[in-house]
């Protein structure tokens, strides 16, 4: 077997014969140079590349204010049928912040009891639960249509054929001042219980919602 | 009257020499030749490049070399046509929300050739992701993926993957109807990866919804961090090409001498 020629040389540089050694010392004058060269290197590369990329990463953290926005007086909404009314998501982007939402008034022989005060009307998102696109609400057929991939949802949103994975998205309503409001968006799972918001296309049933997190950057309400 | 100005006093050793008898006066071109080789020749004295640059260019190519060995020169060309037209459309765009939609109009409709340019932009990109196929298809179908290219065949791969994120970035920026629900279905897309899927999503929108710096997000991805990424490859891949030499095509016999096939005795 070749003998490990490293071995021969004693770790301590005062039994190499090296000018100046003093007694205990291991690591060459040399070493330490090269080490503290690529130590200040490193130390001055992640001075500039992790502020950058905290700076990149940072939205993913940072959780997005929601707004409370009147959208008219409780008895302009019907029990029976949805009333699209534009509400602006995404303040400051002009056309592309706005969004349509349906409204109607929570039916008791349709959603069963009211479960808190933000389920006095329904508002249910206009944002396919496939991909993203946006459906429709067809009166004739009761029915919510995306116009991209033939996703259906019946009359409270629940999937009634096509790709997606899960029902409509939902809004919190409440009564300010004798006006509905529509609040912050959440989601919801076959049952109908409130999650977080999720994206399109991702699942809420079974271990969908262990699969799919929910993020910071936007929660439902504390316990609803 | 011509009139001659006096000679300098220069001592005997500076004076130029005088023309052997026979030798012409030399013309304006020679002088421009001369001229010329003497810059070249400076830079080479002090860089060495032309070297380097006989190493890149005077290569050894296999017999049986053909026209479909020129694809990838193409993808490359392609990619320059991007970048070049890439950033005189940047002088003219906005990345706003509410801007994008107006600058991409005003470069189609007012611009001088603004319409050719951006047309260059938009059909090269489709011409260099069907280039690149059909690179990537010459490399597998001639088994030139094969040892010792397999390094190769890797930064291709990942160069094939930037080019997609660019053409995904890029399909945004127009910011008409399609553009926008097409890039809220990809991203959606993305967000369906299992446990990392909605924060990716978030990366990309810098949000949990499409928001005021989505855009700008997408536009600096799009012209300053894939394109430097993509730069940096194809100088790796060239590299790697020249150093390695090209394969033959499979349907050539290797010929080996005749004398080292003999029997010894």
């Amino acid at each position: 077997m070749a003998k490990d020629r490293r071995q021969t040389k004693s770790k301590y540089t005062a039994d190499r014969n090296i000018p100046g050694a003093f007694e205990g010392e291991t690591v060459t004058r040399r070493r330490f140079m090269t080490g503290t060269t690529h130590v200040a290197g490193a130390v001055a590369a992640s001075a500039f590349a992790l502020p950058a990329l905290g700076f990149a990463l940072g939205p993913v953290f940072e959780k997005v204010e929601r707004r409370w926005e009147a959208v008219g007086a409780p008895d302009d909404f019907a029990d029976d049928t949805y009333i699209p009314k534009v509400i602006t998501e995404t303040p400051g982007i002009g056309e592309v912040g706005k969004t349509t939402v349906y409204v109607r008034r929570h039916n008791e022989s349709i959603d069963g009891p009211q479960k808190d005060e933000y389920d006095g009307f329904i508002a249910i998102s206009t944002r396919c639960m496939h991909l993203g696109c946006p459906v429709r609400f067809v009166p004739a057929s009761e029915r919510f249509i995306c116009p991209c991939h033939g996703g259906v949802y019946d009359f409270q949103g629940k999937v009634d054929g096509g790709p997606p994975v899960r029902p409509l998205d939902r809004f919190y309503t409440r009564i300010r001042d004798g006006q509905v409001e529509i609040g912050p968006r959440f989601s919801v799972n076959s049952e109908l219980r409130r999650f977080s918001p999720r994206d399109p296309g991702q699942e809420l049933d079974g271990i969908g919602q262990y699969v799919y997190p929910s993020r910071p950057t936007i929660r439902k309400l504390p316990n609803t | 009257m011509k009139l001659k100005l006096p000679a300098p006093p220069i001592p005997e050793q500076l004076k130029p020499a005088p023309r052997r008898p026979g030798e012409r006066k030399p013309s304006a071109s020679d002088t421009l030749k001369e001229g010329g080789t003497s810059a070249v020749a400076w830079v080479d004295e002090r860089t060495s490049l032309s070297g380097g640059a006989r190493w890149m260019m005077f290569r050894k190519v296999p017999k049986g070399t053909n026209w479909f060995y020129t694809l990838g020169s193409a993808t490359m060309f392609a990619f320059l046509n991007q970048a070049m037209t890439g950033v005189f459309l940047a002088m003219y765009y906005d990345p706003s929300p509410t801007n994008a939609y107006e600058s991409t109009r005003f470069i189609t409709n007012e611009a001088f050739l603004g319409e050719f340019v951006r047309g260059m932009h938009k059909w090269g990109s489709t011409v260099m992701v069907i280039l690149i196929f059909l690179h990537m298809g010459r490399t597998f179908f001639f088994g030139a993926y094969k040892y010792p290219r397999e390094l190769n065949w890797v930064v291709g791969a990942i160069l094939l993957i930037l080019t997609m994120v660019m053409s995904f970035t890029g399909y945004l920026l127009p910011f008409d109807q399609r553009s926008y629900w097409a890039t809220i279905v990809g991203v959606n897309i993305n967000g369906t990866g299992p446990l990392v899927g909605p924060y990716l999503s978030d990366f990309l929108r810098a949000g949990p919804d499409f928001g005021a710096t989505t855009l700008s997000r997408f536009y600096a991805i799009h012209m300053l961090l894939i394109p430097g990424l993509i730069a940096a490859l194809i100088g790796a891949h060239l590299y790697l090409v020249a150093k390695l030499g090209t394969t033959a095509p499979p349907w050539l016999k290797a010929e080996s001498d005749p004398e080292l096939r003999k029997e010894s005795k």
